[in-house]
């Protein structure tokens, strides 16, 4: 079943000079159409600009297409009456982690959602013990987020979502801004709540050792859909993901390579294990 | 270092006072201001300061910080003392040039002296057995009747207690701003008036324009998070009177009238 | 002419509950003209050593030497220090403040009292370093994208002309294509003038095609110092810190242990394709 569709999905943005005056027209998202599933791993690729941050603020009902429809659980955004179930249903993470979490101390700020939603305090806090616990946080919850490193502030804002029993979320590079350990725990939690609560997961990135997990990967450029497929379709054109300002993990980089220079891999590696296991045959074959 | 710099003084500790109800401890507190206006005598007084006494024992926060709170005013008591010293007319009773100390003086001034340290004792044991969070709550609860005024006291309290998460953040751009540009060769400490005040366009442009930047993502995360004002809103953690409340509000009671009375009687 | 740091300790909050010792006895020479890679994860003390380079920060105990001079000598000029020793913080673009591009660039040179004309030269000079094409000179630098605002606040700093460019994460939160520019430019820039170069980051695949000798940082201290090639091969040590050396280096190792004939000290990818090739025609 569809939990997200968008048909001929336009937005625009007016741009404007000081005094107000129409400059010129942006076209951030281009005809977009998509479908997702309940229960997938989406995610989204695209260099910065490339309006795949635009097209996730649809499905959170942030942004309203300026032609075309996006359905969120078969709800239309547009229409006002469905806004509060719309982003109850689709939660949304952000880049900045500091930027996003409202409360003083953790368990209050995972809370807050739910509390918005008149959720009954013994609920709710069921709800923030559940959530924490699903992202590795519950013995953090009297700490001031100020405390925190930005993997963990990233963990409670994806907590924070969670109470809100969303059917979808939606991370909007969530990583950009951590490093390399922030980034893996950040993937880990979202991965098991794929995995475990079979949430369905739409993550914005760049980087793209994150999206090996995923079921499908769309790639976006000037606000259109440019590629779409698994991770391995997709990383079998290193070629045209160059092209596209996105870059290879090294493995794919040089099992690329080995292939034009005639040896006989596999296109889409993805992983350093792949890669000497099919070079571990090849010698083989060659009789050593 | 701007960076742990914490707001208010929270102590952190376990006691029948930090787990009173805020709005008891911002009424008490108002309460207490006023009985030592109304007292006027030295078992008014003396009331007042065993009442005083009491609670700080009770809420278990060593005196030190009491005093340590003391310090800033210090300059302040000074000054009131000296003025009621000096000032106030009546029977001399020491007198030297054209100054001369008076029996009511000597009254006044240690009276006003024990005010003061009164005030800021009793309301620093609120702020050190209250975080800054449980304060907003107490008194978003305390000023509710307002809304009838079309007060949004939802709000109000919603900014302040944004701006508590937010203000060490901002202290903490504001040191790393200040570095940046003094990497390129600002300099924030020399100069008359003038310049220093021109040296912190550097400073003040990056910061106004990153806290919009915050201002405008935060607004951006709450809606995402169903956010709509105060109403049907509930609380995760609700401020539901207890029968210690209870307790406290008639000690609280019986202080005041004991007060008025000493007032009445003895004056 | 170098940077010499001595036994140098930094200790935040000392004499409180939160004292926490940033950096513990750190000992280095940085001779002119290296390409070095400062590697770190959060709070291995990384950019509190940068910021001991230019002075911003003051050792708790030890000595900093620049061209011989204890910069933190009474009679020591700061000022001239922060001009030969160019710190470029962290997300730059966020300290961007004037009404134009060019502007801004002038900042850091007028600060140094030069005359408006050398000022100009250098803003300018700086710019075309950065690869910025005249047409954004005179607008906003709010109007810029990212990867623009970002070249915008490194002219700022090479526009004072330093002898020692240090750049904090230079490469946060772009895109790949970004990141490889920015990193591209830089180590053309380096070629150009000589000067010496600090890049701190905690990707090793990023520093590791660009830099001749990589300092990896662990809990305040110097775990390792040597050329990348020496550093990596101690990736194990480097995966229990939480860093991890490039994937060649795990491609290669893995290789080897299956019996190909490799050698393990590869770091780029044209290296170890032709290693590969090599070892399969046998």
């Amino acid at each position: 079943m569809a939990i997200v569709e968008t048909k001929n999905l336009i937005f625009e943005y007016i741009r404007r000079d000081e005094e107000g005056n129409v400059e010129g027209i942006t076209r951030a998202v281009d005809d977009v159409n998509l479908t997702i599933n309940q229960g997938d791993f989406i995610a989204i690729l695209g260099h910065n600009g490339s309006g795949k941050s635009t097209l996730a603020k649809h499905i959170n009902a942030i942004h309203y297409p300026t032609e075309g429809t996006v359905w969120v659980d078969g709800k239309d955004t547009s229409e006002d009456a469905n806004l509060w179930d719309i982003r109850q249903e689709a939660g949304m993470v952000f880049q900045n982690p500091d930027n996003q979490i409202i409360g003083q101390v953790v368990e209050e700020d995972v809370g807050f959602g739910p509390e918005n939603l008149g959720i009954p305090t013994e609920e709710i806090w069921q709800r923030v013990e559940e959530s924490l616990k699903a992202v590795g946080m519950y013995e953090f919850r009297k700490y001031s987020p100020n405390k925190l490193s930005g993997g963990q502030k990233q963990r409670v804002s994806i907590a924070g979502v969670i109470a809100m029993h969303p059917k979808c979320i939606v991370l909007d590079e969530p990583t950009a801004m951590l490093d390399p350990n922030g980034r893996k725990e950040v993937i880990r939690a979202v991965r098991a709540l794929n995995d475990v609560e079979e949430i369905t997961i739409i993550l914005i990135t760049h980087y793209m050792e994150e999206i090996i997990y995923a079921n499908k990967v769309f790639v976006m450029d000037k606000g259109k859909i440019a590629m779409e497929g698994t991770p391995k379709e997709i990383f079998s054109q290193v070629d045209k993901l160059k092209s596209l300002r996105l870059d290879v993990p090294q493995v794919t980089l040089l099992a690329h390579e080995l292939r034009k220079s005639g040896l006989s891999i596999p296109a889409g590696i993805l992983t350093y294990k792949e890669l000497v296991a099919s070079l571990t045959a090849i010698r083989r074959r060659k009789g050593h | 270092m701007l960076r742990d710099i914490t707001l208010g003084q929270y102590y952190q500790t376990d006691s029948i006072i930090h787990r009173l109800d805020p709005r008891v401890k911002l009424v008490t507190t108002v309460c207490y201001i006023i009985s030592l206006f109304v007292v006027d005598n030295i078992v008014g007084y003396l009331l007042a300061g065993l009442f005083l006494a009491l609670v700080i024992k009770l809420s278990k926060v060593p005196v030190k910080f009491m005093v340590r709170g003391m310090k800033s005013i210090l300059f302040l008591l000074l000054i009131a003392l000296i003025f009621n010293l000096f000032l106030t007319p009546g029977e001399v009773v020491v007198s030297f040039w054209k100054l001369q100390i008076t029996k009511e003086g000597i009254r006044q001034a240690v009276f006003m002296a024990v005010r003061l340290v009164f005030l800021l004792m009793g309301s620093s044991v609120m702020t050190l057995t209250t975080t800054p969070n449980q304060l907003t709550d107490g008194m978003e609860k305390l000023l509710g009747p307002l809304r009838a005024l079309k007060v949004p006291v939802h709000e109000i309290a919603m900014m302040m207690s944004i701006a508590l998460r937010f203000i060490p953040i901002l202290l903490e751009e504001t040191d790393k701003i200040m570095k940046a540009q003094m990497a390129r060769g600002a300099d924030f400490e020399t100069g008359n008036l003038i310049k220093k005040a021109k040296s912190l366009v550097p400073l003040l442009v990056p910061l106004f324009i990153s806290a919009f930047r915050r201002a405008n993502d935060l607004a951006m995360a709450m809606e995402s998070r169903c956010y709509r004002g105060g109403e049907h809103r509930t609380k995760m953690k609700p401020l539901i009177y207890k029968k210690r409340d209870g307790l406290a509000y008639g000690a609280v009671f019986c202080y005041l009238v004991l007060c008025v009375v000493c007032g009445k009687i003895l004056w | 002419m170098s940077i010499i740091l001595d036994h140098v300790n930094h200790i935040y909050e000392a004499g409180t509950a939160m004292e926490f010792a940033a950096l513990k006895d750190i000992n280095l020479v940085i001779p002119d003209g290296q390409f070095i890679g400062l590697i770190g994860h959060t709070g291995s003390g990384k950019s509190t050593l940068v910021q001991h380079l230019n002075g911003l920060l003051a050792p708790t105990s030890g000595n900093i030497y620049y061209n011989g001079a204890d910069i933190h000598d009474s009679d020591y000029n700061k000022k001239e220090l922060r001009s030969k020793v160019g710190l470029v913080f962290q997300y730059p673009e966020h300290q961007l403040f004037e009404i134009d591009v060019f502007s801004d660039v002038c900042f850091g040179p007028k600060n140094l009292g030069l005359d408006k004309k050398e000022v100009e030269l250098r803003a300018y000079a700086a710019l075309k370093q950065v690869g910025l094409e005249d047409e954004y000179f005179y607008q906003s630098p709010f109007d810029l994208s990212g990867g623009q605002k970002r070249r915008v606040a490194i002219a700022g700093v090479l526009a004072m002309q330093p002898e020692v460019l240090i750049l904090d994460e230079p490469t946060a939160g772009l895109d790949p294509k970004g990141r490889d520019e920015i990193l591209d430019q830089i180590a053309n820039l380096r070629k150009e003038t000589g000067m010496t170069v600090i890049l701190v980051s905690h990707s090793m695949e990023d520093v590791a095609k660009y830099v001749d000798r990589i300092i990896v940082m662990n809990k305040g201290q110097v775990m390792l110092d040597n050329e990348p090639r020496e550093v990596f091969r101690h990736y194990k040590e480097l995966e229990e810190v939480g860093l991890a050396a490039p994937q060649v280096t795990y491609i290669m190792q893995e290789l080897k242990r299956n019996g190909f004939p490799v050698d393990t000290d590869i770091i780029t990818i044209e290296e170890a394709k032709k290693a590969i090739l090599d070892a399969l025609k046998i």
